[in-house]
């Protein structure tokens, strides 16, 4: 993918260092290749479904080293490849092979600003997890990076001695982030190391985007995203919450303000809706409104004031992460149904597998090749019925996927009184509004040159995350915020 | 955190109060509203700013207690801090000199009206405005109307104050006496329904200004939606004003039921532990 030459010298270099050589030695391959993959330990399913404990209770340090063991240490470690932001994969868990689980963390660190998270939510089985040699060549189970990264990082945060990054001496430049996510974050981090002044803006009145208002307490809890921002305000980066950049001030102003560059980080935040008949009644809304109650607004806390409703019957439109944690929320709530409407089959679904797995595990009914065509409601107006119609998969489209065809006379009505619809979203509209001459593709995305991140015609604008990228992932979203912060330092260092 | 630093007692159900908040002050124009949370566990709550000091860097809220979020505000004293003031958002108001403009508020709708009505005024339209309310506790703010309109009538349901009649009985008696080139209309949603079906009638251009159930007022969760034109548009980003004429009130209707029930036991476990 991106490893440039020198990267890759530098890794072999690493990889000749006498104590990795001697611990490659000090167990057979064979012995290696023999071992089975670790399995992540976590709660009891129908526990589990009750509670917002984290679903996955975290490898203890033995199951760790004995996982990192099972890594060959490849004279050509293609994991990396498939990771979009390169970590150097066989150094972190070579050291957590030798119990330096502190050094693990700072392999990390030199290149992800946000490990816990990672570990936690990057679809493995599609990146690193996808290109390790025991996939592609053994044709056995991967090593299991993602546990391996999460068990470092976190070994880090729970040991009370996180590192924070070395500061250069102030530059003088003064950078302002729009949004506080992934992307937004991982930005700021950099930027902050290069010396810069950085502040973030964020709309809502909490930071993290939505590793906070979308993604779940039961997969991320919000005390690993704290440490991460702590460590960034320790770091000197100052976040103005309440502040939506394009109204609370618009670039202009801010650039008046002495912000010599920005980078906008405003993610896809705008749900989309089917456009079926009943989509607006009440009880039917997006899972960006579902989740925001309940994770940011804490909506099911008795003492907390906003309301959401409990549903009894539930279906959720859709089979990305953002429907699996909107019906796997539902259960929690106390539904006695929580059903996936999706209108291709299991082996399409965009989610990642281990949530899919975890949701079957949780009693989640899977509705597959089904998608819903009209609602009805009740004499108050609340839904109290879909229409579903059965589908087939054709031919594949052009994102390779078998396109799903409706089955005539297959329709069929199930009560429902609570729908999540999780079809989408779209970008943020808000700043490409307030900057009109702004390059965009006819998808809302902010078009950005692929290596520094820079807007086309605005100079002083950088972007990166969902909202260059669409709906994309957390780490997709950092490895842009990274990339940016040099983009921005080249930039302001070049016009003075 | 924005600090209260004024605050005045409008009536039983009313108060106005004046909030640090320079940025919003700067940039808020006519028909914007802020969405302010108290307290850590608070909830989101849609407010128009009614009025706003530059030079002070303040603006001015003002609340109608009818639940429990507005209760809490309302409860706030001067010094106290506001957990978060976001803003200003919506579309501004489209002003303009049009003639005449009547202006239509009721009950719950009259604090939004307010800072309308002012800027109709300062654009050159003589203002009729016609406030209403089930009975005379309810007709807030009217000095305050009276000051930018050229003539204020008031309905009450009961009759217990002004003249006893819904508010489209004021409105009619106006346009069936003089040329109204715009009508402006804020209240619940049924008010501003028959309000839209009334002026439809005589063919006059009117705006409404929705107040659907918003969570983050910024675009990003569909909370506030509704259709207008037969298409769904977000209030918060689209709005609040709307066409009347084109607006599906009965829709409205329906989705601002949504919580009703969580709400009202909401608001009976605050009073009781009050
Ligand atoms: C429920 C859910 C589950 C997901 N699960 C996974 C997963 O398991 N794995 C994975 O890799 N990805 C997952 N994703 C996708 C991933 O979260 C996103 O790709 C990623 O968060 C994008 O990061 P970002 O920084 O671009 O934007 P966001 O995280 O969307 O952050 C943007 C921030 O900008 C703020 N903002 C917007 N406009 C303005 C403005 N004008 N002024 C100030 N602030 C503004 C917003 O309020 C928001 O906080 C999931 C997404 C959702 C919704
Ligand atoms: C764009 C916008 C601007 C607004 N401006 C103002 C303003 O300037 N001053 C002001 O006092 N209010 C204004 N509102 C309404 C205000 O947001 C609500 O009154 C508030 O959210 C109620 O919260 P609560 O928790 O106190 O009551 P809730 O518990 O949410 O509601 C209590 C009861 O009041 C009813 N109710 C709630 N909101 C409304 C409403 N908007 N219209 C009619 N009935 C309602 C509910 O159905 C329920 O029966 C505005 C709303 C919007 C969308
Ligand atoms: S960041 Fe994600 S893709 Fe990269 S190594 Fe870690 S888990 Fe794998
Ligand atoms: S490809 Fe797999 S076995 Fe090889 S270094 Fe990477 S993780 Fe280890
Ligand atoms: S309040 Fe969330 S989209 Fe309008």
């Amino acid at each position: 993918m991106e490893i440039m030459k020198e990267d890759t010298t530098y890794l072999q270099e690493l990889r000749k260092i006498a104590w990795r050589e001697e611990l490659r030695k000090s167990i057979p391959a064979k012995e290696r290749t023999a071992k089975e993959r670790v399995s992540m330990p976590s709660q009891d399913p129908i526990i589990r479904s009750t509670n917002s404990d984290e679903v996955n209770t975290g490898l203890m340090s033995e199951l760790a080293i004995g996982e990192a063991q099972r890594c060959l240490d490849c004279v050509n470690p293609t994991c990396i490849d498939g990771c979009p932001v390169n970590i150097n994969i066989p150094s972190f868990i070579k050291h957590i092979e030798k119990s330096d689980f502190l050094g693990a963390a700072k392999v990390l660190k030199e290149t992800s600003a946000l490990p816990a998270v990672c570990g936690r939510v990057c679809p493995q089985e599609v990146q690193c997890e996808a290109t390790c040699f025991y996939t592609v060549k053994l044709k056995k189970a991967p090593v299991a990076i993602g546990h391996l990264e999460r068990f470092a990082a976190d070994f880090e945060r729970e040991s009370g001695s996180v590192s924070v990054p070395k500061i250069a001496s102030d530059n003088g430049y003064k950078i302002a982030i729009i949004g506080s996510g992934p992307a937004g974050l991982s930005a700021a981090g950099d930027l902050a190391k290069m010396g810069c002044d950085v502040t973030v803006f964020e709309a809502l009145h909490e930071i993290g985007g939505v590793l906070k208002y979308g993604i779940p307490e039961f997969r991320l809890p919000n005390s690993v995203v704290d440490v991460e921002i702590n460590s960034l305000k320790q770091m000197g980066v100052k976040f103005f919450t309440n502040f939506v950049v394009g109204s609370t001030a618009s670039i202009q102003d801010l650039r008046d303000e002495g912000f010599d560059a920005f980078f906008v980080s405003s993610g896809a935040g705008l749900p989309n809706f089917m456009g079926i008949p009943g989509e607006n009644y009440s009880g039917i809304m997006s899972s960006n409104e579902y989740l925001t109650r309940v994770n940011l607004m804490k909506a099911a806390h008795a003492d907390y004031d906003t309301p959401v409703y409990i549903g009894k019957n539930v279906a959720v439109i859709g089979g990305g992460n953002t429907a699996m944690d909107s019906v796997r929320t539902a259960k929690r709530l106390g539904a006695e149904r929580s059903m996936i409407i999706y209108r291709r089959s299991m082996d399409e679904m965009p989610a990642r597998v281990e949530e899919i797995e975890h949701a079957v595990e949780e009693g989640i009914e899977f509705m597959c090749l089904n998608n819903p065509i009209e609602y009805f409601a009740n004499e108050n107006g609340h839904v109290s019925k879909v229409r579903v119609q059965k589908m087939e998969l054709g031919e594949p489209d052009a994102s390779g996927r078998r396109r799903p065809v409706p089955i005539e006379n297959s329709e069929y009505e199930l009560d429902v009184d609570l729908v999540v619809v999780s079809v989408g979203v779209s970008p943020n509209p808000l700043i490409p509004k307030s900057l009109p001459e702004l390059e965009m593709t006819r998808w809302g995305t902010i078009v950005v040159d692929e290596d520094t991140m820079q807007a086309k015609n605005v100079p002083d604008v950088f972007a990166g995350g969902d909202i260059v990228r669409g709906g994309a992932t957390v780490i997709l979203a950092m490895g842009d915020g990274r990339k940016a912060a040099q983009g921005i330092l080249n930039y302001v260092q070049s016009k003075k | 955190m924005s600090k209260i630093i004024n605050k005045e007692i409008l009536s039983d159900k009313v108060v106005k109060i004046e909030i640090e908040a320079p940025r919003i002050a700067q940039k808020r124009k006519a028909g914007h509203f802020v969405i302010v949370k108290i307290g850590e566990k608070g909830e989101r709550i849609p407010l128009t700013i009614s009025q706003a000091d530059e030079s002070k860097g303040t603006i001015t809220l003002i609340v109608q207690k009818v639940g429990v979020s507005s209760h809490k505000l309302c409860d706030l004293a001067v010094g106290d801090e506001v957990s978060s003031v976001v803003g200003p958002l919506g579309q501004s108001t489209h002003v303009e000199n049009v003639g005449t403009v009547l202006c239509a508020g009721g009950g719950v709708g009259i604090a939004p009206l307010l800072p309308i009505v002012e800027a109709m005024k300062e654009a050159g339209n003589k203002v009729i405005s016609v406030l209403a309310g089930r009975s005379q506790e309810f007709i807030i703010l009217e000095d305050e109307i009276r000051k930018a309109s050229d003539e204020v009538i008031i309905m009450t349901d009961d009759g217990t104050y002004g003249n006893k009649g819904l508010v489209t009985e004021g409105m009619e008696e106006v346009i069936q006496r003089e040329k109204v080139n715009l009508a402006v209309t804020i209240g619940p949603a049924v008010m501003m329904k028959f309000c839209s079906i009334l002026t439809k009638k005589y063919n006059i251009p009117t705006v409404a200004s929705l107040n659907t159930v918003m969570v983050d007022g910024s675009g990003m969760c569909g909370a506030c939606r509704i259709t207008v034109d037969g298409e769904t548009k977000f209030v918060c980003v689209d709005g609040p004003e709307f066409d009347a004429h084109q607006i599906d009130f009965d829709e409205m209707l329906m989705r601002l039921r949504a919580y009703k029930d969580e709400e009202a036991d909401a608001y009976q476990s605050f009073m009781n532990n009050k």
